[in-house]
């Protein structure tokens, strides 16, 4: 692919961020009428800058990505990254406004009075957002990778470099005019290449069998395998080979390989015939980690589903990057407009990716096989419409990717180094805060060169599983029942997260790579997320005696509007 | 077998810190265990003990510090059996023989009136009873009975009549401690009290003087401009809620201005830069308008030409940063020390050392108001808001669009 277009996109988008993130505020709040100066957010704003900071690498590359190599059931990504939302509305959004709290652990402490349940919120609060800081930077390389052949971790350092200036820096302050740019930048990044595509694909006849099995090659190809990889064919196969198949040296050789698994050498180069099916990769031989969650999918796919839609269903609310916006609402109410309002920007965007994996299945399925799936989004245009046209939109895409990684991957550094300046270092601080801003950002990079591999969406899956084991039951009791006790919560998110966080850290490491055990390990939330609120709901009541003394005025404060607070008197 | 490494090492990390930090909060000095003579040694130990039982008795008298310190006082006293009972009923009982609880809560009466120890049997149907002796000693605070705290042993001994007495005589004191805890936070409610809405009584005769002289010549004008006074003095005397919120402090800085540009004319500017994320911010009720009234005060001191004043707030983080700037006078900044230690001050610099307090009594020392400023060059006031502190909570709805 050029990179003559992709690179500036890049850059330009890089340098705007920084930019509207250190003056846009001069720029457009400096005045001197007081009624300007002190308009609130509205939820239109406020719910586009919560899409735009909630929008991640995974829902940009991650989602084409698993419906180009695993078909339509993958279409639960979007659905559930969607509908997270309509919990968070239902149960969760003015009455976390209403607490006052900016932060997860804010809250904790606001509803317990406790500081160890603080504390307790805060690790998680970090955890969550290493793991979920992990896929933005590997997607951040991968993209480099795809556009400029690039060395795969120098995208993540870019990312992580410039999102650490900025934050450190003290930038990013008007964020949320930023985030909100971010959102329709991305948007438009896929919505004006995807009507394009679309136009491409009609003129090509329209083909409609994007999800009949298996993917097949609709032209001659030649696919470059980068890393060692077991084929596993199903029926016998021939392919022109230059390199090593097999342990065997081959050089522009016709090769008929028989059904059963084949290893092919990294370096090699596979030319496929026109019409010859997909094979499937397994990359799980090659020693690095678990290239997929595909086994246990493939092996438990209901369990599987299962587990996706409770993870991602009742791990949004537990987003350290998506509550701290909700402060910006001034009142509950605004903040369920904000809600509604997220729904349907982030629903109009997710129709985008599965149409690009359906495309992908189409027009690039040998991404199934190098294991670079996740670029399926910004090949297509140039695969697809091709020239300086197919460029021009490329270079779009990427812009609007790395977007993605800026926003989603500032937002999470800040409510991380937030928590890392206010509970784990010792006294607060700018200084401290620069300090925290770092380590927010190093562990997860570190991670990011040394673990390899798992496909961004997947990455994400997991962070959202132990959000849901740990904060979601935190919220949901804190808001909803009033005989939670502080030794109850910390009990509960202990046991539920930890325990989710540990499988999520044992399937990271590739322990158990098949059977019953790696599907419960890579999907946690089924078992997890019961856990978590039993043990919340148990310790609470064998501590009855702890229920904090306010409980009663503080759910009054949570679920009153906050016009009749004002009047209320004092419980 | 490199990723599994990796795998390994993120899987331990977590457990490393929370290990680190269990380890930091059970971690005691032992080392004072090898110290001196075993009589020192025991001097050591109980003071420890005594230490371990203060902390929760310096909340007060009740069934939940009751129940935390009565083990350590147990241990102090060295008897089978202690309970700590308030004026009304025994709270808590540690200890063997707990089926006595009821016998003693009758027999508290006495004591509790008189203010005097009693050392008394108990009476017990079992005859392996392992208490049969009960020494009560009453808990004072200025003079007053607030509880009593009883020892049960197997037989009666001075002893533990002395120890008794001894031991009610240091729970005592924890307990006034705990009084005098009280009655500074109260002490501290009421100075935010006193404190707050100080609105100064030359601004309202001055605006009262500016609107009467637009009365005549701009009748529309004077109008608006009661409104403001009304809405601004409608503010500044409400009753109810310590705090405000930053859009609502915003919007009584604006009324208030307005009065003042109807006195100064164009002579005052004002720049105004506002994150929008900060203005649902909590911060206690009336403390930046004394800020911008200081500045308009400086700034317009000895100066015949324009002053500019300049407010900023900025999203920080977990705090909001609001910056009051003028371009006027300025000040020797030892005067202003001086002022802000409480010295007093001709030009009513009560403004800034009131905010100070409020601000420090609400977030914490660290989070007082930074001035900079020289003779000259101006003044710069600088404010740290916490967006969340426990127990600060606007109340009201801001105001809607």
């Amino acid at each position: 692919m050029n990179s003559g277009y992709a690179v500036p996109a890049v850059a330009l988008v890089v340098v705007a961020t920084v930019l509207v993130g250190a003056f846009g505020l001069r720029v457009s709040r400096t005045t001197s009428d007081f009624y300007v100066a002190s308009r609130t957010v509205g939820p239109r704003l406020n719910a586009a800058a919560i899409s735009g900071e909630y929008l991640s690498a995974a829902s940009f590359l991650g989602i084409a990505g698993l419906v180009l190599v695993q078909g339509p059931d993958m279409l639960w990504y979007p659905v559930g990254y969607t509908a997270g939302y309509l919990v968070l509305l239902l149960f969760v959004a003015a009455p976390l406004r209403r607490s006052g709290a900016y932060t997860l652990p804010d809250f904790a402490e606001a509803r317990l009075a406790s500081r160890p349940v603080r504390r307790l919120a805060g690790a998680f609060v970090v955890g969550v957002g290493w793991l979920y800081l992990l896929p933005q930077l590997q997607g951040a390389g991968l993209t480099l990778t795809v556009l400029t052949g690039a060395p795969d971790s120098l995208g993540g350092v870019i990312v992580a470099v410039v999102v650490t200036a900025t934050v450190a820096a003290g930038g990013m302050r008007s964020i949320t005019f930023v985030q909100a740019f971010q959102y329709w930048l991305k948007l438009t990044a896929l919505l004006v290449p995807a009507l394009f595509l679309v136009v491409a694909w009609q003129g090509d006849g329209a083909p409609r069998h994007a999800f009949a099995e298996p993917a097949a090659f609709r032209e001659q190809r030649a696919v470059h395998v980068d890393d060692t990889v077991d084929l596993t064919l199903e029926a016998p196969l021939t392919v022109t080979v230059t390199g090593t198949v097999d342990g065997r040296r081959h050089d522009a050789t016709a090769l008929r390989l028989p059904a059963g698994t084949h290893r092919i050498e990294r370096g090699t180069r596979l030319t496929f015939a026109r019409g010859s099916a997909v094979p499937a990769a397994d990359r799980s031989a090659d020693g690095t980690m678990s290239a997929s969650l595909a086994a246990g999918r493939a092996e438990r796919p209901l369990y599987a589903t299962y587990g996706l839609i409770l993870a991602t269903f009742l791990g949004t609310m537990g987003l350290p990057h998506v509550v701290v916006r909700f402060y910006t609402s001034p009142h509950g109410v605004a903040a369920r407009r904000t809600t509604v309002a997220v729904l349907a920007l982030i629903g109009c965007f997710y129709l985008l990716p599965p149409l690009y994996g359906a495309l992908g299945r189409l027009y690039a399925p040998e991404l199934a096989l190098t294991g670079d799936a996740d670029a399926a989004v910004l090949l297509l245009p140039d695969r697809m419409i091709g020239g300086p046209g197919g460029d021009l939109l490329g270079a779009l895409v990427a812009g609007g990717a790395f977007a993605a990684f800026l926003s989603t991957a500032s937002g999470l550094t800040m409510a991380v180094a937030g928590v890392l300046t206010q509970d784990v270092l010792p006294s607060r601080g700018v200084r401290h805060f620069r300090l925290g801003t770092g380590l927010a950002m190093a562990v997860p990079l570190a991670a990011a060169v040394v673990v390899g591999g798992l496909p961004v969406a997947d990455a994400v899956g997991l962070a959202f599983a132990v959000s849901a084991s740990s904060f979601c039951p935190l919220l949901v009791l804190g808001i909803w029942w009033r005989r939670l006790t502080p030794p109850g919560a910390a009990a509960g998110m202990l046991v539920g997260g930890g325990s989710a966080f540990l499988a999520v850290t044992a399937t990271m490491a590739g322990l158990p790579a098949t059977g019953s055990l790696h599907a419960l390990l890579a999907w946690p939330a089924l078992w997890s997320v019961p856990l978590g609120f039993l043990t919340m709901v148990l310790v609470s009541l064998a501590t009855a005696s702890r229920v904090p003394p306010g409980t009663a005025a503080i759910l009054a404060r949570f679920h009153l509007p906050e016009s009749l607070g004002a009047t209320e008197v004092k419980a | 077998m490199s990723g599994f490494l990796a795998g390994l090492l993120v899987a331990i990390l977590p457990l490393l810190a929370a290990g680190f930090w269990l380890g930091r909060r059970t971690a005691r000095p032992q080392s004072l265990g090898g110290l001196g003579t075993p009589v020192e040694h025991a001097t050591f130990q109980t003071l420890h003990t005594a230490s371990l039982a203060a902390p929760p008795l310096r909340s007060g008298l009740t069934e939940e510090t009751a129940r935390k310190s009565a083990r350590g006082l147990r241990s102090l006293l060295g008897t089978d059996a202690l309970c700590l009972a308030d004026e009304k009923d025994v709270l808590v009982w540690d200890g063997v023989g707990a089926h006595h609880r009821a016998e003693i809560a009758q027999r508290l009466a006495g004591p509790l009136e008189t203010g005097r120890g009693e050392a008394f049997p108990l009476h017990c149907g079992s005859p392996d009873c392992p208490v049969r002796w009960a020494v009560v000693a009453p808990l004072t605070v200025d003079d007053r009975v607030h509880g009593a705290l009883v020892a049960c042993a197997p037989r009666e001994s001075a002893v533990l009549v002395r120890a008794a007495g001894e031991v009610a005589r240091w729970v005592s004191v924890q307990l006034e401690l705990a009084d005098l805890d009280d009655s500074r936070t109260r002490l501290i409610e009421a100075e935010i009290k006193a404190l707050r809405a100080q609105i100064s009584p030359h601004f309202i005769f001055n605006s009262l003087a500016v609107i009467a002289s637009f009365v005549r010549t701009d009748p529309e004008r004077a109008r608006e401009l009661l409104l403001e006074f009304a809405d601004f003095t409608r503010y500044s005397f409400r009753r109810h809620g310590d705090f405000t919120t930053l859009a609502d402090e915003l919007h009584a800085i604006d009324q208030y201005l307005a009065l003042v540009r109807a006195r100064f004319g164009d002579r005052l500017a004002v720049t105004l830069q506002i994150a929008p994320e900060v203005l649902p911010v909590a911060l206690p009720f009336l403390c930046l308008q004394p800020l911008v009234e200081n500045a308009v005060k400086h700034g317009l001191e000895g100066k015949a030409d324009k002053c500019h004043i300049r407010i900023t707030a900025q999203d920080a983080g977990a705090e909001a940063l609001v910056v009051i700037e003028d371009d006027g006078a300025g000040m020797d900044p030892e005067l202003l020390r001086r002022i802000l230690a409480g010295g007093g001050s001709p030009s009513g610099g009560i403004g800034l050392s009131n905010v100070d307090d409020r601000l420090r009594q609400v977030y914490g020392d660290d989070h007082g108001l930074v001035l900079e400023t020289a003779p000259g060059a101006g003044m710069k006031i600088t404010a740290r808001l916490p967006k969340y502190q426990p127990g600060v909570h606007s109340g009201a709805r801001l105001t809607p669009e």
